[in-house]
């Protein structure tokens, strides 16, 4: 077959292709390639920490986005599968002494099997009735890591002591050709290295039968029963990726932080994912990535930055008329109902049209 | 009475009171949801927009505590309505998750509003009832709750009086059966979704303000009851007033008690237990009746 002066699809399987386009490959290089490089140039450790943590609630993003904007599915629970999962990494990590891969394995496990106990809820309600539920789950979990003080630590919270190894290969100390790198360097690629990971899956999962499975329950699921998806099925297992990929986040969260306490799992991280997906894009997984490197980004910012935020108020009683907590609310607030207004496809979806723009050009359609 | 008996019926009178306030509400997402579809996450910045207004007509314009009620109603109704106007109308149609998410936005952007303007200090609203309390028959009943109590009963006893026998109330009935229906026949369904929204924000601003006016006082927390009212909501039926009610009256009882047998009966489930009473409760029964005690079940068809 010829090829095409432009890149249009005429097989619905070019249209399933991981990369579309040439320009997609290298685009996907330039980021490899940054995300390799940009340690080596980066030895400030605030800007580190901060991109570690937007890794690790890009990891979370691509669980709840493949649950909410894949499969259709409510849940306001997802701090309490994080939760879960940092808790799991204390044990099996820290008490067993276990390495990397086991103790992410076993996080994954927990939250998996913890998603699996919402199955008879997602397969009974639906819409608002399950966001309830799930919201229920997250003031359940909250009184049982408060109460269950062997596991827990209680109010006090925890110590984390999982060691980011695997062999020889020891994250907190990278030793690569004679050069050492610190906690935080190494945090970055195992993090971001994982979001890879995780991204790559999560698609691939999206453009497979049961990636096209979710979509057809998220858009109506009794016709999906119809033409023989097995609606009920999809809707437990989207619960349980979901929940195990979450705990992955919660058990990277935990190891990298050293210490967890029970205040951490609230209903605040939820609305935080849950704007993460939205203002990244419902049914995206770049979206997810872009939505937790700009939402999960701002807190630290306006907390570095809030000396210089005309208004804010940097300390008890000090001047100014809104504090740096109750800002960072508002912008939450403030984001998810613009986005939710005015872009409902979030971040990927202005890419999207600028790329169409593009591609169109200069035509406007 | 035995003590046993007295503390029993104690503790009861102390789950109707705070059932009461969960009853209003849970009154006040109802009647959004029954006639726009939608679950109202911003009840609770209402609840705590009400009761700040409230502390401030009565404490310091120094108006009478009935009027500062009324002013403070009147006033969260308008902000209710507002949201509606501004935001909600432009979701119209959209799917349930977007306008959740909406609600949980407005209630994001309250939030820090209040605290900006009131502080985080707990303050005491002047009330004419303070710790007063009337016994009868050995049992103790704080004014206060007896108060909430009546209020409750009557401010129900209006709305199910207006909802039945009034013009708009039949508008509304109509607007929640079936939308296009009632647009054909003469009804706006813009105003129905506004005032709908603006007697949820009244609803809520009463429930706050009784609240404050209780032992606990007003604080930027108190917002977090309307999230406990959620049970109470789901447990009568999304779409049902007199579910709402009913739902209120049960999810309060199950916390005052557990509250007052915890030491006895529950002490191997930890320290305040009875916070979770209403979320547990909820979930056992929506495995057995997921649409609720009263609520209508919905039939789907493709």
């Amino acid at each position: 077959m010829a090829k095409p002066h432009r890149n249009l699809t005429r097989a619905y399987a070019q249209d399933l292709r991981l990369f579309g386009t040439p320009w997609a490959k290298v685009g996907l290089a330039t980021m490899i390639l940054v995300v390799v490089l940009l340690p080596t140039v980066l030895h400030d450790d605030f800007w580190l920490s901060i991109l570690v943590y937007v890794g690790i609630t890009a990891v979370g993003a691509i669980g709840l986005n493949l649950l909410t904007g894949y499969c259709g599915q409510i849940s306001l629970g997802h701090a309490f599968f994080i939760g879960a999962g940092a808790y799991c990494t204390a044990i099996v990590g820290g008490d067993l002494g276990l390495p990397l891969p086991l103790w992410l394995l076993a996080a994954a496990a927990v939250g998996a099997a913890l998603g699996g106990l919402i199955g008879p809820f997602a397969l009974r309600l639906r819409g608002n009735y399950l966001a309830i539920v799930t919201l229920g789950l997250i003031f359940v979990g909250e009184h049982l890591w408060r109460n269950l003080k062997g596991v827990t630590g209680g109010n006090s919270g925890t110590s984390v002591a999982a060691p980011p190894a695997v062999g020889p290969v020891d994250f907190s100390r990278l030793e690569i050709a004679g050069e050492v790198y610190s906690r935080n360097q190494g945090y970055f690629w195992l993090v971001w290295g994982l979001v890879a990971l995780i991204a790559l899956l999560a698609k691939n999962l999206v453009r497979t039968r049961p990636g096209r499975a979710l979509q057809a329950v998220r858009d109506r699921d009794q016709a999906a029963e119809v033409i023989g998806v097995r609606a009920g099925r999809y809707k437990i297992g989207a619960f349980m990726v979901s929940s195990a990929i979450a705990a992955v986040a919660g058990a990277l969260f935990g190891s990298y932080q050293q210490f967890v306490s029970p205040d951490e799992w609230n209903l605040l991280l939820s609305i935080q994912y849950i704007a993460i997906v939205i203002v990244g894009g419902l049914g995206t997984i770049f979206g997810s990535i872009l939505g937790a490197v700009f939402v999960g980004a701002l807190p630290a910012l306006i907390d570095r930055y809030s000396a210089d935020i005309p208004g804010v108020r940097t300390s008890v009683g000090g001047e100014g008329f809104i504090s740096v907590f109750a800002l960072n609310q508002a912008i939450f607030g403030v984001l998810i109902v613009l986005f939710l207004v005015l872009e409902p496809r979030g971040l990927a979806g202005i890419w999207l049209r600028v790329k169409t723009y593009f591609k169109a050009w200069p035509f406007s359609y | 009475m035995s003590p046993e008996l007295t503390a029993f019926l104690t503790n009861c009178f102390a789950g109707l009171a705070l059932g009461s306030t969960y009853a209003l509400v849970a009154l006040g997402f109802v009647v959004i949801y029954k006639s726009t579809g939608v679950i109202n996450f911003a009840q609770g910045g209402l609840l705590a927009l009400g009761a700040y207004l409230g502390y401030t007509f009565s404490d310091n314009l120094a108006l009478a505590f009935g009027l500062s009620i009324l002013f403070a109603c009147l006033a969260a109704a308008f902000v209710g309505a507002g949201f509606e106007r501004i935001v909600l109308r432009r979701m119209v149609g959209q799917p349930p998750f977007a306008v959740i998410m909406i609600t949980i936005g407005l209630l994001f952007i309250i939030e820090p509003i209040l605290t900006s303007i009131w502080g985080f200090d707990n303050l005491q609203v002047p009330n004419p009832w303070n710790i007063q309390t009337v016994e009868a028959g050995g049992l103790v009943f704080g004014v206060r709750d007896l108060w909430t109590i009546g209020i409750t009963i009557a401010v129900v006893t209006a709305f199910f009086l207006f909802f039945r026998f009034s013009g708009f109330g039949l508008a509304m009935r109509a607007t929640a059966f079936d939308p296009e229906a009632a647009l054909a026949q003469g009804i706006s369904a813009k105003k129905v979704y506004a005032v709908s929204w603006a007697i949820a924000a009244a609803l809520a601003a009463l429930a706050g303000i009784t609240l404050a006016a209780g032992p606990g006082g007003l604080s930027p927390s108190i917002g977090f009851i309307a999230l406990a009212a959620f049970p109470a909501m789901i447990l009568g039926g999304m779409d049902s007033p007199a579910g709402a009610v009913l739902g209120g009256i049960v999810i309060g009882l199950a916390e005052a008690l557990t509250r007052g047998y915890q030491d006895q009966l529950f002490s191997w489930a930890g320290d305040n237990v009875s916070v979770i009473v209403p979320y547990l409760l909820m979930i056992v029964i929506l495995l057995i009746r997921p649409y609720g005690l009263l609520g209508t079940k919905d039939v789907r068809r493709i």
